[in-house]
């Protein structure tokens, strides 16, 4: 008798994975980004500089793990807000398309934008 | 036999104090896929060049988009917090034998998140 | 200290009112009574017709659960000096039907809990004639905090997924599962998992936590799904990348 592999497992993987990262990393992010920098609390790095951070191949793989895992990390955590926050589970198909829809496309988006800087 | 069944609000997390705390620990996550859309934005920013790079903090400077990310930055640290709070409870660590006391593990994350944060700060900032 | 401590009760009798009407009584305010003396005077006293259940009153049967100003509280743990001047609000235990006045139907849990096969699960029993099994203290201490469950079901009346989803198998029962998974003496963990993992189980849970915090004993059921997450999950992960042939 062999099942088949049900998705639960692996998407709270992603989402374990991805609030661990969040915490670590999405605090200090965007503290400098965006707090610190826009209300000149520090003076922001100048344009070179970023840029040569953001270049290092290293750099835009981090951020697009970090990016993938965060959005799905929303996209669980999302999607049992609607089910016990808002009782909407009779529509759980629906949902499911739009959280984890929605991370997937993020994720192409995210990276797209990474590969292309 | 004809039992009763209290009916169940609409808003249940709003009798409880630690139901709101859980449903605000929950929201956070949007304030999470906000930092994504907020930090591609940057990127694209950058890669466009220094010009794009301006325009991009000068627009992050207006007060509508420094108000959500203040707000947003409360709910980050909301999830932070909570998720090094709940960590341990989802593992047992063991060292030479011995189970590794929940304080301990706590302790870890939080000496991680320092950690991680001063290299990214230095990274940037230097 | 007062004399006197008002309980308001909810009472409900099905063959007078469709749902539960508050009842104040007065009741001496004692210095070691807790609420369930409170109710035993009531019923002694001033009010035969009152209906609850209780039995060891000292915080080991369970069967005292109700909700005391609105948390779930062992009648026979929460002191009435503590809730002086009061009054103090005695309800039956939130998240099951109500039979009667205090009285709840706990069918539901007793369905449940023998699904996650709360017992030792061996492929072989040694007879009683070779000896006991032998178990050190460390290995006790894996599960020994999951035994200390009194199944007085607060937990369910705490936990807000058990309240939106009926189906859920709840803290309890998954506690007791991994009471009996942990336990170096049994070998029924792949028994456990079809129920637990099913999405009635563990992964229904959305870690609210209020199941540890309403627990009068300690338990951390909370911490026994999350654990169990993790097992399951990583479970997953090895079933997927080295498939285990099935007999």
């Amino acid at each position: 008798m062999s099942r088949r592999p049900a998705p639960e497992p692996l998407l709270w993987m992603l989402f374990s994975s991805g609030g661990m990262v969040v915490a670590l990393m999405v605090p200090i992010l965007f503290f400098l980004f965006g707090i610190a920098f826009p209300l000149d609390l520090l003076s922001p790095p100048d344009h070179s500089h970023v840029f040569a951070i953001l270049r290092n191949p290293f750099t835009r793989l981090v951020l697009f793990g970090l990016c993938a895992l965060a959005l799905f990390h929303w996209a669980h955590r999302f999607r049992f807000t609607l089910y016990d926050g808002l009782q909407l589970k009779r529509y759980a198909v629906p949902i499911v398309v739009l959280c984890y829809g929605g991370a997937v496309v993020g994720t192409v988006i995210a990276a797209a934008v990474l590969l292309t800087v | 036999m004809s039992t009763y069944q209290r009916p169940l609000a609409l808003f249940w997390w709003l009798e409880r104090r630690s139901y709101l705390l859980f449903v605000l620990r929950e929201l956070s996550c949007v304030f999470v896929a906000w930092f994504v859309v907020y930090l591609l934005l940057l990127v694209n920013a950058i890669s466009d060049g220094a010009t794009s790079y301006e325009d991009f903090l000068d627009w992050s400077g207006q007060w509508w988009v420094v108000a959500i990310n203040v707000i947003a930055m409360l709910f980050i640290l909301l999830h932070a917090i909570t998720w090094f709070g709940l960590a341990p409870r989802a593992m047992v660590i063991r060292l030479r034998g011995r189970r590794l006391p929940p304080t301990q593990v706590v302790a870890a994350h939080y000496l991680a998140w320092l950690v991680l944060s001063a290299i990214v700060a230095w990274l940037v900032l230097r | 200290m007062a004399d006197e401590i008002t309980l308001e009760v909810a009472r409900y009798r099905p063959e007078l009112e469709s749902e539960p009407v508050m009842q104040s009584y007065q009741v001496p305010l004692r210095e070691h009574w807790a609420v369930l003396d409170g109710l035993s005077y009531i019923k002694d006293h001033l009010d035969g017709t009152l209906s609850f259940r209780w039995s060891c009153r000292m915080g080991v049967c369970g069967s005292c659960g109700m909700t005391v100003n609105g948390e779930p509280q062992l009648s026979c743990a929460t002191f009435l000096t503590d809730y002086a001047p009061g009054p103090v609000r005695v309800e039956p235990l939130r998240n099951f039907p109500v039979i009667r006045d205090l009285v709840i139907d706990i069918d539901d849990f007793m369905t449940k809990l023998p699904k996650v096969k709360p017992w030792l699960v061996r492929e072989v029993h040694s007879p009683v004639e070779e000896g006991e099994y032998l178990q050190t203290p460390e290995e006790l201490d894996e599960y020994k905090q999951f035994s200390m469950c009194i199944n007085c079901m607060l937990c369910y009346s705490a936990c807000p997924v058990y309240s939106l989803e009926p189906e859920f198998i709840g803290p309890a029962a998954i506690a007791l599962a991994q009471r009996y998974n942990l336990d170096s003496r049994d070998e029924g963990a792949e028994e456990r998992r079809e129920i637990l993992s099913s999405p009635e189980g563990i992964w229904a849970c959305t870690f609210v936590g209020e199941c540890s915090a309403a627990c009068p004993k300690g338990v951390d059921p909370a911490g026994a799904i999350q654990r169990y997450k993790l097992t399951a999950a990583t479970q997953s992960i090895k079933d997927l990348l080295m498939p285990r042939s099935r007999r």
